[in-house]
């Protein structure tokens, strides 16, 4: 019952002026549409960016880094001893990984990799009489690789599966294939830097829409690649690790690199320009929308302050009458709460709206059309922050009609 | 219905404004009020008499000395103790009848019994009509506030203060906006109310008749009482 006439007169104030009512929330909806839509575009462009780095790099990777010649004494302050004064080089003589098999099983049996394959990269240049493109080759097991890497998305000819137990195929760019007018089926002369040359045949093409892995990169078989470096079946530079969440790779390096003294490296080190630039667009676009949310907060602000500076002399009666200062509090922040409502749903609505809408926008070359999706955790994120806001714009004002001295009213 | 049982008392009461000077607006107040009795306050304007009644009424709580109502100390109560003393045994009305105008006459009046959560909502319409019948405003019942004349305005307003069956009515000028037909209606209906449901009634008037009209009469000067005698006035 004493709920009910609370809940009976805020409900008449939001009634009698609608209009009010309506800029209100349209504020909260302007507010909670568009941040809704701007956290969606930046999360759709973020995941799609990330992504982009995926195509072609794991969530982790061991390898070999290069050493760093070291003095042979460590430098001390006793004054009588000889320096020496030398000039650090690099001193990798290998890139190899050794026992790489035994590594990759241990790897592969952490209950937290999801994937793991081993990989053998070499420089190549591709060859077709006079033509020469330079590039890379990945020796790698094709299968694994296209199910870690997605590979069998961007294959434009052949199959990934044609290269397995093929050592005379190769997987290359569509970049490469137009440069040397090669096509499917046809030959492809292949020089590595160590001065292997080899005939292989043209088993697949790929197009990730990415000039530089289109341009220059081609799959072959490992042992294919061990070849081209003049090295034996043992030879592997590179170990590529999956794990279940790619967001949060740091634990899952800090677990590997205790089982290896190779350099074990997350994508986000690798890759700190994407991580670097997701964040500052996430801030720009977080500060510029929840400033659009914070001034629909003052929208409602605003007019519940009218509305009290109205109803000043309904307060005082009702203060008069035995209504606590927290029966008004629940009056105002009632009416917030009800435009909140209005206005939040119907600025989840517009945002929905808004993101249909730029899915359906095609954005041209390798993003399609533009990578935007529904998300659920940022529709609540959404909702939360346009009632949060509203309920407080709605909370200061109502304190301050609760704090009314009715006496002042009625001697006026 | 008069009787001899105190419902508000009042001991040493002083109050002081501060703004623009520091003022005593009352000085050391004592008086008694009975079950049952129409009191009316009368002075001259800054006699301390609506400054009196808002102490009473628990809505001022920045006064030295004691008030009781109902032989209960209110003095030094929380604020949301006194809105609960006031929405059960005090009514009050004023010069302007102060209703919400969105609302229908019926609801106004139900108001405070709702915030009083006694009775269900069917209970308290039903309660409200009768109020308004005794008032003669069964008619304008579902009529919006804001479309009656003044008197009629002000009857629901009575209306509303009468709605909890209040001890004690208090009226700050309650005819102060009507002209003597209304007044004499609301001067009747005050009779019915003290002599008939033996409820108080404490009002603050200007108007000689209307003080004449009641049981007794507290005049006030410089915030003292003068006068607690009915008959210097007839």
């Amino acid at each position: 019952m004493k709920n009910s006439i609370n809940l009976d007169i805020a409900l008449t104030h939001i009634f009698t002026r609608k209009k009010q009512t309506f800029v209100a929330a349209m504020g909260v909806t302007i507010g909670v549409g568009i941040y809704l839509f701007m956290n969606s575009l930046d999360s759709g462009f973020s995941k799609f960016s990330t992504g982009e780095v995926f195509k072609n790099n794991a969530h982790i990777k061991i390898y070999k880094s290069d050493e760093i010649s070291q003095p042979f004494s460590l430098p001390t302050d006793d004054t009588n001893t000889l320096r020496v004064i030398i000039n650090p080089q690099i001193t990798t003589l290998s890139k190899k990984i050794i026992n790489p098999e035994a590594l990759l099983a241990t790897v592969k049996s952490q209950p937290y990799v999801t994937n793991a394959i081993a990989q053998v990269n070499f420089d190549a240049f591709y060859n077709r009489g006079k033509a020469q493109v330079k590039g890379a080759g990945n020796g790698v097991n094709m299968i694994e690789y296209a199910q870690m890497f997605n590979t069998n998305k961007y294959m434009v000819a052949g199959k990934t599966e044609a290269l397995q137990g093929n050592l005379n195929g190769i997987i290359i760019g569509s970049g490469i294939s137009e440069k040397l007018n090669l096509g499917l089926n046809d030959n492809i002369t292949v020089t590595s830097s160590f001065g292997v040359v080899k005939v292989l045949k043209i088993v697949g093409i790929f197009s990730t829409g990415s000039s530089m892995n289109d341009n220059s990169k081609s799959y072959v078989n490992i042992s294919t690649a061990q070849q081209f470096m003049k090295e034996g079946p043992s030879f592997v530079t590179t170990l590529f690790i999956n794990v279940p969440d790619a967001e949060n790779t740091e634990p899952y390096v800090e677990k590997l690199q205790q089982l290896t003294s190779y350099t074990v490296e997350g994508w986000k080190t690798s890759n700190a320009d994407v991580v670097s630039s997701n964040k500052t667009r996430e801030s720009m676009m977080g500060a510029i929308s929840m400033a659009i949310l914070i001034v629909a907060g003052f929208g409602i602000y605003n007019i519940l302050s009218s509305t009290i500076m109205q109803k000043i002399n309904d307060i005082a009666i009702l203060k008069a009458t035995g209504f606590r200062g927290g029966d008004v509090v629940k009056i105002f922040v009632t009416e917030a709460f009800l435009m909140g409502i209005i206005g939040t749903s119907l600025g989840l609505l517009m945002g929905a709206i808004l993101i249909s809408i730029m899915s359906k926008v095609y954005m041209g070359g390798p993003v399609g059309y533009f990578p935007i999706r529904h998300e659920l955790h940022l529709f609540l994120r959404s909702g939360f922050l346009g009632m949060f806001i509203t309920l407080c714009a709605g909370y200061f004002p109502a304190r301050k009609a609760a704090k009314t001295d009715p006496v002042e009213i009625f001697r006026k | 219905m008069k009787s001899n049982n105190i419902v508000l008392k009042t001991e040493g009461l002083i109050k002081y404004f501060y703004e623009p000077v520091k003022f005593q607006a009352l000085q050391s107040v004592a008086f008694e009020a009975y079950e049952g009795e129409f009191l009316t306050l009368v002075g001259k304007s800054g006699s301390g008499k609506s400054t009196l009644l808002y102490c009473l009424s628990t809505m001022d709580t920045a006064y030295e000395g004691d008030i009781f109502i109902k032989g209960e100390k209110v003095t030094g109560k929380k604020t949301d103790e006194l809105a609960a003393i006031r929405n059960e045994h005090i009514g009050f009305v004023f010069q302007f009848h102060y209703l919400l105008p969105e609302f229908s006459c019926l609801k106004n009046v139900m108001v405070p019994a709702r915030r009083l959560g006694k009775y269900s909502y069917g209970e308290i319409e039903e309660r409200a009509y009768e109020k308004l019948k005794i008032l003669g405003l069964q008619d304008q019942a579902l009529k919006p506030a804001s479309k009656l004349s003044g008197g009629q305005q002000q009857r629901v307003a009575i209306a509303r203060a009468l709605i909890n069956d209040p001890a004690i009515l208090m009226g700050d000028e309650p005819t102060g906006n009507l002209d003597s037909k209304n007044t004499a209606i609301v001067y009747d209906i005050f009779k019915e109310i003290s002599h008939d449901f033996g409820q108080t009634i404490i009002a603050v008037t200007h108007d000689n008749d209307f003080a004449k009209a009641s049981d007794r009469t507290i005049e006030l000067a410089d915030g003292k009482i003068i006068n607690q005698n009915k008959k210097d006035f007839e």
